[in-house]
């Protein structure tokens, strides 16, 4: 046996709010954990080979040059038949993690509504706005490929989108988000507190939290602090406040709020302002305003952290950076090529931070090594998926002194 | 089982989004969709059949004849013919929401890419 298997579904933890599963319908999900696995393993390679052997060469031929840039390489590889086989195949376990999530919440959805009403009732963490608008970047197309998006309802109050959300993060990561799915948020609270030991932040904001899978741990590693997670989707909050409390994470609010409007908080309001794997699922329009408030609500002296795949920047090879874009065209992730365009120094520069305040920096996955191995990097790497990603960060300088007249 | 709401159909749902052609023939991207489908569910019936046979070594016992003579009473039939529409719904994906996409077309992904990336 390798070590690098993936876990059963089994392994994942059991917490109140995650929907049960029957036999087969976590066998479908081990399925597709190994089968994703396989195919940007064992597959994925084919894509490069194709690339040097046959397409690039006949791109040469014809103009005479390289391409310049990733779109030019996804024009050519769009006509290449593996690359045509291996989105087909990716694309479709996609879809397919899709459908056996939603069959096992669905099913079951009397129940699981009536749970996650019982605990937001009594917790008292969930804060729902109706008058929050669902952004246009959130309803133009359904995100990753899941059916309702964040935000939709298959009824008055249920919790479908999150739940299914819980359900299948497994198989789409390769199961590297460890037994909570919350590797991401494990891997900022142990960055934070090798960093910054000692540091007791009072007041956190997580902006786009979704289900609040990565802004539990955080709340967990700082159980004197009171976390604000924020989301347009209030769908998905109501799975996420219903979870914490299943989990009895009590420090932490769910509130439905646009990260553009900010204007329930005061400025300097927030020790830390966190997003995790968000900033993507955005539009250039919207990016800037929202990180332009999480500066304006953030105290001087406090931390900024940005959680996302990595930065495509001059020094990543072209052909690793169309292999990177192909969620934004093959999965409904349409602001992840432009997002991943820019250089992040200057979007953070142009949201109130000099470069001198900021920082960038590498995290994997935090999980329980004894179940759950390690992402697979490298070669083998699933590349938009897996579990190893940058940090751009700021620690917020504190204003100038006045000079004294 | 819910009630108020046809839980095999809601499933299926199709995705917002126009789907990427990856073939120049449609009905080979289809096949995928089914293949893909049928693979998975082999594994999981795979998957059973190592469960059952786990169960057994562990300490129960079960005759082949019990297996060929088994009729499933009212609620056992019920069960299993849900679980057989279900079956066949998550193999026919592809082609129901080929359907789905016809009813309800969407624009082209790159016009919400370009949509998107315009400041």
């Amino acid at each position: 046996m390798t070590k690098d298997l993936p876990p059963p579904y089994t392994a994942l933890a059991r917490h109140p709010m995650m929907p049960r599963t029957r036999h087969d319908e976590a066998a479908r999900l081990n399925f597709l954990t190994h089968f994703n696995r396989y195919v940007s393993g064992t597959l994925g390679r084919g894509n490069q080979l194709a690339y040097e052997s046959r397409v690039l060469p006949a791109f040469r031929a014809e103009h005479g040059r390289d391409p310049v840039d990733r779109h030019e390489i996804r024009d050519e590889m769009n006509r290449d038949p593996f690359h045509r086989t291996w989105s087909a195949l990716k694309r479709n376990s996609m879809e397919m993690r899709q459908m056996n999530g939603r069959q096992t919440v669905l099913r079951q959805l009397d129940e699981l509504d009536a749970l996650a009403r019982q605990f937001n009732e009594h917790s008292g963490q969930l804060e729902l706005d109706p008058a929050i608008a669902q952004p246009y970047y959130q309803t133009c197309v359904d995100i990753h490929c899941q059916p309702g998006g964040y935000h939709s309802e298959e009824r008055p109050g249920d919790v479908t989108v999150g739940a299914n959300y819980d359900v299948g993060l497994f198989a789409t990561t390769g199961g590297a988000l460890g037994g909570l799915n919350d590797g991401g948020g494990q891997a900022v609270v142990a960055w934070v507190k090798a960093n910054r030991p000692g540091w007791s932040p009072r007041r956190i904001l997580d902006i786009g939290c979704t289900i609040g899978h990565n802004a539990v741990p955080i709340a967990q590693g700082y159980p004197e602090a009171e976390v604000i997670a924020i989301d347009t989707a209030g769908a998905s909050l109501r799975y996420g406040a219903a979870r914490a409390a299943g989990l009895g994470v009590t420090n932490i609010r769910f509130v439905q709020a646009d990260g553009e409007d900010l204007s329930r908080f005061p400025d300097n309001h927030f020790d830390w302002v966190q997003t995790t794997m968000f900033l993507h699922e955005l539009s250039a329009a919207s990016m800037p305003r929202i990180l332009a408030e999480a500066w304006r609500v953030l105290k001087p002296g406090g931390l900024m952290l940005h959680v996302e795949q990595p930065q495509y920047g001059p020094d990543m090879p072209l052909f690793e950076q169309f292999m990177r874009d192909w969620d934004a065209f093959n999965n409904n992730e349409p602001f992840w090529s432009a997002m991943h365009g820019v250089s992040m120094t200057e979007v953070m520069q142009d949201a109130g931070f000099s470069p001198e305040e900021q920082f960038s920096i590498g995290v994997r996955a935090v999980v329980d090594p004894t179940i759950f191995p390690p992402s697979p990097d490298g070669g083998q790497e699933d590349y938009g998926r897996a579990a190893i990603w940058n940090a751009y960060g700021a620690w917020k300088a504190a204003p100038a002194q006045e000079m004294a007249a | 089982m819910t009630q108020g709401l046809d839980w095999i159909a809601r499933s299926g749902a199709r995705a917002k989004g126009r789907r990427p052609a990856f073939f120049d023939e449609p009905a080979v991207d289809r096949l995928y969709s089914l293949s893909l489908a049928l693979m998975a569910e082999l594994s999981a019936t795979r998957e059973r059949l190592d469960t059952v046979e786990r169960l057994l070594e562990a300490g129960g016992s079960l005759k082949r004849r019990d297996i060929e003579d088994y009729a499933p009473d009212r609620i056992a039939g019920e069960e299993r013919g849900e679980e057989t529409r279900a079956y066949i719904a998550r193999v026919m994906r592809g082609f129901q929401q080929e359907v789905e996409a016809m009813e309800q077309p969407d624009p082209p992904i790159m016009d919400i890419v370009e949509q998107l990336s315009a400041r």
